[in-house]
């Protein structure tokens, strides 16, 4: 095959336009959390389960790992882009991490989602 | 007539007699005539005709004198010798990340095959008018900031992602040179540039670390037309 540098993927604003948005959930999640704990939601055990079993954190909480986990794909990603030039590595790496954050997003979800 | 000493170390290197490179240690007496550190350049190189730099217009519009000026890429025919701190040696380098051809000549290669590949040019396949195409004064506005860019290439050799990947992302100044055709009226390939530049590498390495802002000797933001481009293909695509 003539060694040539291809580009033109065209996902480029798809991986862009997820990083921030999925940035800015996270960062909604995260100031929820602060005011439910400065709000005394974490003062026991049994109030912290209480409020993490409610329907509507539940389902902000399994928002935000899906949104850390897509985060973390394109970042992670990147960074496999411009360190390891094999293809064949390349794609072997792209899959472990895949497989690393989905497993990852399946058994936090699993977690939260038992109390 | 007053006169000073100022000191510089030069990036030397000649592929043909060096190892490796090195850094000269040289001194020149400048008066009150010498007011850029061009002047002062070609004082170096009449006490030493060895050094090999690049300059033209001597005026900040051919943008052949760009170097790596303490650190910092810029103009040496811009570049004001009063404003280089006292008593300390001025460094003069080649522009970072790109192969260094001798001295302070650096191969530009892959800069203008990253420009030409933008295609900087008006792509308009109607039958051209009796005098020129006409803007509006308002969509003539948005191409100031744009055009004025000289090539000088400080701005992508001072950019990290440049540096790491030069063949496959464009770099500001070809991300500048592309939103100055997409944002022209005129242009009727918008949707095939924002084709071009729609992958992870080509327009989508640009972190927005704003180094481009920082040295352009031409006042221009690159970042800026980064985003608008980023913003018409958002546009574009919900």
């Amino acid at each position: 095959m003539v060694n040539r540098k291809i580009v033109g993927a065209h996902y480029g604003l798809k991986d862009w336009l997820a990083q921030r948005i999925t940035g800015v959930m996270m960062a909604i999640y995260a100031v929820l959390m602060a005011v439910a704990l400065v709000s005394g939601a974490g003062s026991s055990h049994e109030s912290w389960k209480e409020f993490m079993s409610c329907g509507l954190v539940r389902f902000a909480s399994f928002l935000f790992i899906v949104s850390l986990c897509w985060h973390a794909w394109v970042g992670v990603r990147d960074i496999w882009m411009d360190y390891i030039q094999p293809a064949g590595i390349k794609l072997v790496m792209h899959v472990l991490t895949l497989s690393a954050l989905i497993g990852y997003a399946g058994w936090a979800t699993q977690i939260i989602w038992r109390l | 007539m007053t006169t000073r000493t100022l000191q510089f170390k030069i990036y030397r290197y000649d592929p043909d007699q060096d190892q490796k490179p090195y850094m000269q240690d040289i001194e020149i007496e400048v008066d009150a005539t010498d007011r850029k550190l061009l002047d002062v350049m070609v004082k170096l190189k009449a006490k030493d005709d060895s050094i090999a730099f690049r300059r033209s217009c001597r005026e900040g519009v051919c943008g052949s004198d760009a170097l790596n000026i303490n650190g910092r890429n810029g103009l040496a025919c811009l570049t004001d010798i009063n404003s280089f701190p006292e008593g300390k040696p001025i460094m003069l380098r080649p522009l970072p990340g790109l192969p260094v051809i001798r001295d302070l000549i650096v191969d530009m290669t892959q800069f203008f095959k990253q420009y030409h590949s933008i295609k900087p040019y008006l792509i308009n396949n109607d039958p051209p008018p009796e005098r020129e195409r006409l803007q509006s004064p308002e969509d003539r506005e948005e191409l100031n900031g744009l055009y004025e860019c000289i090539l000088c290439a400080c701005c992508s050799t001072s950019c990290p992602s440049f540096w790491w990947n030069p063949d496959k992302f464009v770099g500001p100044a070809g991300l500048l040179a592309a939103y100055r055709f997409i944002a022209d009226t005129r242009d009727q390939a918008t949707n095939e540039r924002l084709d071009n530049l729609e992958d992870p590498y080509r327009l989508f390495r640009c972190h927005t670390i704003m180094n481009c802002v920082d040295v352009c000797p031409k006042g221009l933001n690159p970042t800026k037309a980064i985003g608008k481009i980023k913003d018409m293909m958002v546009k574009r695509a919900i």
